[in-house]
């Protein structure tokens, strides 16, 4: 309903405005920019603007708009981009029950989805689509490298909690796919929980020689600060997303030497990487996010997919998404038989570089890992 | 001053009519979209003036029918799409993709959840009335968030609309005439129950619950009467609205939605007829026009609000129509 | 379950309660003197949280930041009060109910416009932080311990202020009867706008006291505003006792509930199960005992009869 601003790129002619694009393609992205959550919408927008300036391409118009995180006013802008808007492509959904929201009703409209963050498991499965493309992985990837990499580190008894909504059982899933020792305990919190004391008092107390925990958000940050506060001192690991650029600063020292699992990070060498790396801190002033990385790549593969065949011939431009030819900033990618990526997934350590909160890649935690969901994907 | 409320409901009524027709006519389905949300929320806004503004019960937890009625709308439909029976034991139960079933069950077991919120509630007044309604619906919010079954805090997704004898609700335009028509029944029935003598003892108990007493009749069963038919609109409501995004969520349970239905209904007049229907066109078509403005928008939309409050009392209506509330 | 484990988790629960307490006497206080409801009043709860994460930024003092707190917060207060509160204070509870709603919005994009959409850094010093050894061997943060004696502090304060000073005297008396303290020749809007600013100034000292410990963010003063509701409905509104006592059982019970039912689930159900059927009755836990004080005491524990 809001952010009705379109952004007319450099090149777009006015002149082409509020009609379908000839032989161009219009991406219509919802995205959340206000309220608690604008963080993250607001790097995947930034790293797709980025892609999107630098390759020049005026074929491309793009349309963006604020979901405020909720669901219903998802669903309304999809229809709204959809209806009115007459976009060709969707993408920009952060958050995985916005994206059930709208995904499978947008590519049953013969739309092309592209997320460039969320991955839910039922549209990795048996809900998936040919017309949908993830561009990040599959919900449980991260927490899998998770468990992976507390397997390698010989964790034998590992204390696990997330909070109690479906992510939070799905990311605790992951992570026992692969770590093989005991569960010292397991904990459900409550959605939006910003004190763990009592949590944190069982952990002191199970006998744990470990800790893995999903909380994204401000759950993430204040769990780490209290965490380092309670005097603990066993080894923690967790997915990417409470160890990320754009709050890593706000969890500040107490997250530092923490080993967290990641598809991408900014130190992975490669020309992509880099030239994406430097040209987003000067476009933008600041060091790019994760998030950013998955904006940035997912306007890359469409920008891709456009170079070789034109939308209105739906599937060649889908047979060109599938190849994923182009250079992902994470290095190697492809899609599997359920288009979702098939990627390395590393493992990260908090350092410090000079006075700012960074991380660096110590390891793989998994190699070419794809989902657990994909043979119940029939496409 | 009645004469003047009256030829503005007609106009909004109208408005509210001529505004889909022309988008529809002009090609811009998402408008018709926009102004089925208005008839949706302003449904469920009406639904909670018959508590809020004749009753004065001021329910800051009218989310739970909203969500009670979404939930039925999702259940009902996921085991339809899914064909597997809703319990088999003691009898048979089967989902369904009727909007008119749906809409039965909606009303039932909002007006039995309200039953028995309203019996606990009006044992309170005032602040704690407030408060104690909003701890019902939050406590609907987290079970729906933590109940496994159907979705958790995902919510579900109904990937057709539901069915409506004799019309294609998928077309915008023919489920907004859905909307449309429940709202005007809706509004009819309002202003009859308004004028009954049940309505006027309503009032009557908002003003001076003593004097109601005096006369033999229990204000405790009036106002409980009261919040049972409000409650049952409102659920009727959130099936529509579920219907409308084809999608049920928690958030339909939410605090900010209880908080956003008394804003339509104050907006537009406290206790009229038509004032919640004309607060959520206000606030539909303030949210869609100033996000086109700024990223920031949300603070022009609070800074209205308080003027709307501040200077225009009684709400827009107020303003248009003169002090007097017809029904008072 | 140990009995040191539930000493410790008693602690929790307490710290929890005083935390709300810093929360619940502003809110209880302007409602027991104006009759107002504020649902603003996380806002001021945020400004506290955001100007303490600015000062201490700039600064590196956390004695600083508190007081930047402090002062943030009741200077907001006024300036709300003047503008706009003070418009309030004749009209019935819904008026209230949207013009504070409507600054909610205000606030929390406006910090966002101000400070942007990342959350910022504000943490415990060093001579704060860390656990330390109490008696039964049991290692406990000493900031939670200082945030408790902060609490219980602000609390005796809080009684003598109004049992004791000429201030709380006029407070008692407006809120008893309106008319007879302006008849009395006492400034009434004076006294408002310095009620108001105590309980602004209350709820930013426990935004930036919480914030070293969590997450300073938009939107952070939502769900404690909802709990400091809880709070002194549970306790009477009106009624600084009733917000103490209320604020004591709120964050006990939270703590309690959602550590010991899922054990005590898990006697009679499948491990797995027990963790989430505990977890999800936890979470509703405090709205049920609200919605139980309520129906057998309809205005709360220490409420005007």
């Amino acid at each position: 309903m809001n952010k009705l601003g379109k952004i007319a790129l450099a090149g777009v002619a006015a002149l082409w405005a509020g009609t379908a694009l000839a032989d161009g393609v219009k991406v219509g992205m919802i995205t959340t920019l206000s309220g608690g959550g604008a963080g993250l919408g607001i790097d995947v927008r930034d790293g797709f603007l980025l892609a999107v300036k630098q390759s020049g391409n005026s074929d491309i118009e793009v349309v963006v708009e604020d979901d405020q995180r909720k669901p219903e006013i998802a669903v309304q802008l999809a229809d709204k981009m959809i209806q009115s808007e007459k976009v060709d492509v969707l993408t920009g959904i952060i958050w995985s029950n916005l994206a059930m929201a709208v995904v499978p009703s947008a590519t049953a409209q013969g739309k092309f989805y592209l997320s460039p963050n969320a991955g839910p498991s039922q549209l990795a499965g048996e809900g998936c689509h040919e017309n949908y493309f993830n561009v990040a992985w599959q919900n449980d990837n991260l927490h899998e490298g998770a468990g992976a990499y507390a397997k390698d580190a010989g964790f034998k008894n590992t204390f696990i909690l997330a909070p109690n909504y479906p992510a939070g059982t799905d990311a605790l899933a992951g992570y026992k796919r692969f770590y093989e020792g005991e569960l010292a305990g397991e904990v459900y919190t409550k959605l939006g929980q910003t004190d763990y004391a009592a949590e944190i008092a069982q952990i002191r107390a199970s006998g744990a020689d470990s800790v893995f925990f999903f909380l994204p958000g401000g759950m993430g940050i204040s769990f780490l600060k209290q965490y380092s506060d309670s005097g603990i001192d066993l080894p923690v690991v967790g997915p990417a997303f409470s160890f990320d650029q754009g709050i890593l600063q706000a969890v500040g020292d107490a997250a530092l030497g923490i080993k967290n699992t990641s598809q991408w990070s900014k130190d992975i060498d490669n020309p992509a990487n880099n030239a994406f790396v430097e040209s987003f801190q000067a476009e933008y002033g600041r060091l790019p996010s994760l998030y950013a990385s998955q904006g940035f790549d997912t306007a890359n593969l469409l920008l891709s997919a456009m170079g070789k065949a034109d939308i209105d011939d739906a599937d060649a431009f889908r047979a060109a998404l599938k190849e994923a030819d182009f250079d992902s900033v994470r290095g190697d990618f492809e899609f599997g038989p359920n288009n979702h990526p098939i990627q390395d997934i590393y493992v990260r350590e908090v350092i410090k570089e000079g006075d700012v909160l960074t991380n660096k890649i110590v390891g793989v935690a998994l190699e070419d890992r794809g989902d657990a969901y994909a043979e119940k994907c029939k496409m | 001053m009645m004469r003047r409320e009256q030829i503005l409901n007609g106009a909004v009524l109208l408005g509210l009519i001529a505004v889909p027709l022309w988008a529809w006519s002009s090609g811009e389905p998402f408008i018709i979209t926009l102004a089925t949300k208005v008839a949706v929320l302003g449904l469920a806004g009406v639904g909670l003036n018959i508590a809020l503004g004749t009753g004065g019960l001021v329910s800051l937890g009218h989310a739970a029918f909203f969500g009670i009625g979404g939930y039925a709308m999702g259940i009902l439909a996921s085991h339809a799409q899914q064909y597997v029976p809703l319990f088999e034991w003691p009898l048979l139960v089967e989902g369904t993709k009727s909007m008119p079933v749906i809409w039965l069950v909606a009303i039932v077991f909002s007006g039995l959840a309200a039953l028995l919120i309203g019996a606990l509630s009006l044992r309170t007044s005032g602040v704690y009335f407030i408060m104690i309604t909003l701890a019902f619906a939050q406590m609907l919010y987290y079970f729906a968030i933590s109940w496994p079954a159907y979705g958790g805090e995902d919510g579900m997704a109904i990937y057709v609309r539901n069915s409506f004898p004799g019309l294609n609700t998928l077309d915008p335009i023919q489920f907004f005439a859905i909307t449309f028509v429940i709202l005007c029944m809706t509004l009819w029935f309002n202003a009859r129950l308004v004028r009954s003598p049940f309505g006027t003892a309503l009032a009557a108990a908002r003003q001076n619950a003593e004097r109601v007493e005096a006369v033999g009749i229990d204000p405790y069963k009036l106002r409980l009467a009261a919040f049972v038919i409000s409650g049952m609109i409102t659920g009727l409501a959130g099936a529509l609205f579920a219907d409308l995004n084809r999608f049920v969520s928690p958030t339909m349970f939410g605090w900010h939605l209880s908080g956003e239905l008394i804003v339509f209904v104050i907006l537009g007049g406290t206790g009229r007829l038509l004032g919640p229907v004309v607060g959520a066109a206000i606030f539909i078509t303030l949210e869609h026009v100033l996000g086109g403005i700024s990223e920031y928008w949300q603070i022009f939309l609070g800074v209205l609000l308080l003027g709307v409050v501040l200077v225009a009392r009684g709400g827009v209506i107020a303003v248009i129509a003169g002090k007097g509330v017809a029904h008072d | 379950m140990t009995i040191i484990l539930l000493i410790e988790q008693v602690l929790n629960g307490l710290q929890f309660g005083v935390m709300l307490f810093l929360m619940a006497a502003g809110l209880t206080l302007v409602f027991g003197v104006m009759g107002l409801i504020n649902l603003a009043h996380g806002s001021l709860y945020m400004v506290g949280a955001f100007a303490a994460a600015a000062v201490a930024g700039a600064t590196g003092s956390f004695l600083l930041a508190m007081a930047a707190a402090l002062g943030a917060a009741a200077i907001a207060g006024v300036i709300v009060e003047m503008l706009v509160i003070r418009r309030l204070y004749d009209r019935d509870h819904l008026d209230q109910v949207l013009a504070t709603f409507a600054l909610i919005l205000i606030f929390s994009e406006g910090t966002r416009w101000i400070f942007g959409s990342f959350p910022l850094y504000l943490n415990i010093p060093p001579y704060l932080s860390g656990p330390i050894t109490l008696p039964g061997d049991i290692q406990y943060p000493l900031y939670r311990l200082v945030i408790i004696g902060v609490g219980l502090l602000v609390a005796a304060g809080l009684f003598l202020l109004i049992s004791r000073t000429r201030l709380g005297i006029r407070i008692r008396a407006g809120e008893s009867d309106r008319e007879m303290i302006a008849a009395l020749g006492v400034n009434i809007s004076v006294l408002y706008t310095i009620v108001f600013a105590l309980g602004a100034a209350l709820a930013g000292l426990a935004g930036a006291l919480v914030g070293a410990i969590q997450s300073v963010q938009v939107g952070m003063g939502e769900p404690v505003l909802i709990l400091a509701f809880v709070v002194i409905v549970i306790g009477g509104i009106g009624s600084i006792t009733g917000a103490l006592v209320g604020s004591l059982l709120v964050g006990l019970t939270d703590t309690l509930g959602r550590t010991l039912l899922p054990v005590l689930f898990g006697t009679f159900m499948e491990a797995s199960a027990a963790t989430t059927v505990g977890a999800a009755i936890a979470s509703m836990l405090i709205y049920i005992l609200m919605a139980v004080v309520l129906i057998f005491r309809p205005t709360g524990l220490y409420g005007a009869r």
